[in-house]
């Protein structure tokens, strides 16, 4: 990784003498300070990150394009409220380690979210800069403190406190797992998160691929969390290797992260056909299996010359550029509707765009044809135009009559979305889900809703459990179960979801909701809140 | 290295690596089969007939799926048996006894339900489609079912554990398709002696083994000769059989993340295929109901790149050349002949 922001760097470095001009010119810049990139030609063919990173010159010069507005916009707009006015105030006087401090007094992980944060569904979103030319580049600005305090030996100065002999579960090690367990090992608890594949982080890892957030930060973040005691188990699918009933006979509080593991296909015919793959699969094989060093790592992949991926999300440009990048000749994003209505991250489609990328805009699949052998050879598609608005507010794609035309392919790629992963809430009887497969939860808290609270333990096991809990509390002789959920697997019940910083945000809801209700159970363990809550 | 601190390393809940307790070459040779029994506490003790694990070698492996051949709760310890087929094969059958395996994730899949059965059930195997019919066999006996057990190889050398299935089956079949041991012929012709024989009174009939052997036994079943073949004054359909086959295709994570898995099932109440994932939603599937043919070819989506990594392979190896099984224990083979 070329990070231009690699050179060891001070944490306060002085301000420089033509401050006064650098801040009067920033001020009036319309736009975002550039970002070094990677050439579009050169980065197509390779897996190294596209956006190199800001250095302090243009990390200081873009912090003074922030007006420190009295009632900044931006914050609200942040899902875990980064106080991002204090932040750049930090930046604006050279003081880098102060403003990376400030950014993870509420996000621990900025590196990762500097990277995969839609900023522009949030705080640059309404930042007043953007009123007149573009917002503050908040996140360009997160990466950079993020990149320089992981280059420095920065950690965060949140205080840990001394282990207090109870234990948490955490179910899978996606954002919404890691964003919890940082809380809770914080707060002394002993944490175990369960993790389903061989290597932890989610989709941060087998999702989203290496050139837009390296697999080494997201290990370094993990390694960060190890080293606070955290443990992590992997090949460890909870409902199969290990059940939930057994997980709360040996740990005081579970916390559900399991993600929208389930990929969907669009139903049409010759979805079957070889070469036909979920963007999980193809993401999957290209990243976690690192199938682009195939025939050096055993794992295969189709790469094909004409490629097609359905879909307009961030899912839908990660398996268009990745194909470009284990070179297929064309790459084809077939999107139903147009680009104004694209749900990807803004920056990613552009990039896209500049990597040759083309779009089919107001296409849609209809029927994928297969040779003799079975291999896909094309895909007919419809035209179409939009219509009347649906319930979300986006304007309908309408299907144009007649317009159905064939075009070959090799590789066709579904990236229409994905449900909730099913298996853990399949297996164990008293989750209850809703019509989408979501985990129910209680929107505040992020509690999960059972069928039937504690009745689906055996007499003897919760006369054992009883004792546990020493007297009969308001709860009753049995031990309620404090079983939190957050991510995708709770999609937009408590507030927008579906993105990285959501889930972490659940995560740290989830976190105190299980500390709040641990302290009721055992009150000593208020003592180390009051140490905390007083210092 | 359990407790290393690297994101690529993981400790496993017991602390322990899935270490090979015992190794057993049940056929030697370039084609050979290893039976593994393999310390890993947690899936033996989830552990249910019809399931399998997905393992990695070590830090740069494919995901492979295996069916659980055996189990022991006691010992925490899981039996695989495998042959090798290809690169990844290969390279588990080089871990010797002692040895470690990086990964095993597991138990998946659904299980088998089996329970007592009024009529007798059939369990065919065919080549190393006879371990995963092991635990089933067992389960089904130790019910108190009549259970007949057809295991066919293509050749004497590569029939496998017939002195385990001897014992918990009530009537014990052995095919080879060039008869050199057993009765020569495949399964399919046993499978309709024992069927005519009793007449169709028959409760269920479960098949593992290559896709052209499974094919092939419900062609047989759901064939119109089949049919003709016995009593008319007997009402019977054999499609009214049921007839459960496991499926192999082609896995990657084995949790229902990736839907490569998938395979087509014929939907009455649609009208058309459907597709379902095998890692989750079996593998053991209804067999009449099974797109053999998209499964065969979806599984040779590979080959090329299959080949590709066997030679990139076979040149890294050339010096240090050894053969992948080792020769020289013939001990299925002696048990074979000492029947
Ligand atoms: C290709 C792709 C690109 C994306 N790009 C962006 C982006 O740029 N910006 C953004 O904000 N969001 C993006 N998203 C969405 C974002 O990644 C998700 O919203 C987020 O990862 C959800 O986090 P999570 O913790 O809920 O689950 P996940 O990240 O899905 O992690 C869940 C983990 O739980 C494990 N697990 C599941 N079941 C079990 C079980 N029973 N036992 C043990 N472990 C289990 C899984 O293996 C997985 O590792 C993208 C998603 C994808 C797929
Ligand atoms: C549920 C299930 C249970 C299985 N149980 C057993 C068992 O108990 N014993 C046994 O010997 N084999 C079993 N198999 C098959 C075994 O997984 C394959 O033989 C193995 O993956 C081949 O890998 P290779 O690299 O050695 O061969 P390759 O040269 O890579 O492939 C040889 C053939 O194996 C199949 N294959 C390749 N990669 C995979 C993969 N990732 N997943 C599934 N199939 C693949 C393909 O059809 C391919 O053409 C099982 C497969 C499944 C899906
Ligand atoms: S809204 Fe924009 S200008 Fe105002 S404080 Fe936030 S980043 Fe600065
Ligand atoms: S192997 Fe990935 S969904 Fe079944």
């Amino acid at each position: 990784m070329s990070d231009r922001s690699e050179e060891a760097c001070p944490g306060q470095v002085p301000v420089p003498s033509n401050m006064a001009e650098i801040r009067k010119a920033a001020l009036r810049q319309p736009t975002k300070t550039p970002m070094p990139m990677q050439d579009p030609e050169v980065r197509s063919r390779n897996f190294s990150e596209v956006e190199l990173g800001y250095d302090f010159d243009l990390a200081f010069n873009e912090s003074h394009r922030c007006i420190s507005c009295g009632d900044p916009k931006c914050i609200p707009y942040c899902p875990v409220e980064i106080n991002i006015r204090g932040m750049i105030d930090h930046l604006k006087k050279g003081d880098i380690e102060a403003a990376y401090q400030e950014i993870v007094k509420t996000n621990l992980f900025p590196s990762i979210t500097g990277r995969v944060c839609p900023q522009e569904n949030q705080c640059e979103m309404v930042c007043v800069k953007g009123i007149k030319g573009q917002p503050v580049g908040i996140g360009y600005l997160e990466k950079y403190l993020a990149d320089w305090a992981r280059k420095n030996g920065v950690r965060p100065h949140a205080e840990l406190w001394p282990p207090n002999g109870r234990a948490i579960a955490i179910i899978g090690s996606g954002p919404a797992g890691l964003a919890a367990a940082a809380e809770l090992v914080r707060l002394g608890y002993r944490c175990t998160i369960f993790e389903a594949l061989h290597r932890p982080g989610g989709v941060l890892l087998y999702g989203i691929p290496e050139f837009r957030l390296p697999k080494q930060i997201v290990d370094f973040e993990i390694d960060n969390l190890r080293g606070l005691g955290v443990e992590i188990v992997c090949n460890a699918l909870v409902g199969r290797t290990i059940t939930l009933d057994e997980i709360q006979e040996q740990f005081d509080a579970v916390m559900i992260g399991t993600g929208a593991g389930l990929p969907y296909f669009m139903g049409i015919a010759g979805e079957e056909l070889s070469g036909v793959y979920s963007a999980n699969e193809y993401l999957t094989r290209a990243n976690l299996m690192n199938a682009r060093s195939f025939p050096a790592e055993p794992t295969p992949i189709r790469v094909g010359d004409r490629v097609a991926v359905v879909g307009g999300g961030n899912v839908a440009m990660d398996g268009a550029r990745v194909a470009k990048r284990l070179g297929a000749a064309t790459v084809d994003v077939v999107y139903r509707r147009t680009q104004a209505e694209m749900p990807a991250r803004a920056d990613e489609v552009h990039h896209a765009m500049e990597e040759g990328i083309n779009f089919l805009f107001l296409h849609n699949p209809v029927t994928i044809y297969g040779g003799e052998d079975g291999w896909v050879r094309e895909m007919e598609m419809v035209r179409m135009e939009l219509g009347e608005p649906d319930q979300s507010g986006r304007r309908r794609p309408v299907i144009i009559p007649d317009s159905n035309f064939r075009k070959p392919y090799d590789v066709v790629i579904m990236a229409i979305g994905q449900g909730p992963n099913p298996l853990l809430a399949t297996l164990t009887p008293y989750l209850v889900t809703n019509k989408w497969g979501q985990l129910v939860i209680d929107p505040k808290s992020l509690r999960v809703h059972l069928k039937d609270d504690a009745a689906h333990r055996p007499a003897e096991e919760a006369a054992v459990l009883a004792e546990d809990a020493g007297p009969a509390g308001p709860e009753g002789p049995v031990r309620i179960p404090v079983i939190c959920a957050g991510g995708d697997i709770i999609g937009s019940q408590a507030g927008a979801g579906g993105t990285v910083i959501a889930a972490m945000g659940h995560g740290k809801i989830a976190a105190r909701t299980i500390h709040e209700m641990l302290v009721e159970r055992y009150p000593e363990l208020a003592n180390s809140l009051e140490i905390a809550a007083g210092s | 290295m359990p407790d290393q601190t690297t994101a690529g390393t993981c400790r496993t809940l017991s602390g322990k690596n899935y270490r090979i307790r015992q190794k057993r070459v049940l056929v030697a040779g370039d084609d050979g089969i290893v039976l593994a029994e393999v310390e890993a506490p947690l899936i033996a003790r989830h552990a249910q007939a019809g399931q399998f694990v997905i393992v990695r070698t070590h830090e740069h492996s494919e995901r492979i799926p295996l069916t659980l051949a055996a189990w022991d709760k006691a010992a925490g310890t899981i039996t695989l048996i495998y042959q090798v087929v290809g690169h990844s094969t290969r390279e588990m059958a080089a871990v010797e006894e002692g040895g470690t395996f990086t990964d095993i994730l597991g138990p998946l899949g659904s299980p088998i339900t089996v329970k007592k059965h009024p009529h007798p059930v059939i369990c065919i195997g065919g080549g190393v489609g006879v371990a995963p019919i092991w635990p089933k066999v067992k389960d089904l006996f130790e019910l108190g079912n009549e259970v007949i057990t057809i295991i066919g190889a293509r050749t004497q050398r590569l029939l496998i554990l017939e002195q385990e299935l001897r014992p918990v089956s009530t009537e014990l079949i052995v095919t080879t398709d060039d008869g050199s041991y057993g009765q020569k012929g495949f399964v399919t012709e046993r499978l309709h002696e024992v069927i005519a024989a009793r007449n169709g009174q028959i409760s269920e009939v479960i098949a593992v083994g290559p896709i052209p052997m499974m094919d092939a036994v419900v062609k047989e079943m759901a064939g119109k000769s089949f049919r003709e073949a016995f009593d008319p004054s007997v009402d019977y359909d054999p499609r009214r059989i049921p007839l459960i086959v496991s499926l192999n295709p082609i896995m990657v994570d084995g949790t229902g993340m990736c839907g490569g898995c998938r395979v087509q099932l014929w939907d009455p109440s649609k009208g058309q295929y459907e597709a379902r994932f095998s890692c989750v939603d079996g593998p053991a599937f209804d067999g009449y109901a099974v797109d053999f043919r998209t499964l065969t070819r979806r599984n040779r989506q590979y080959l090329d790149s299959e080949k590709r990594t066997r030679e990139a392979a076979a040149s890294d190896a050339e010096t240090a050349a050894a053969p992948a099984v080792e020769t020289g224990q013939a001990r299925n083979r002696e048990t074979g002949e000492s029947r």
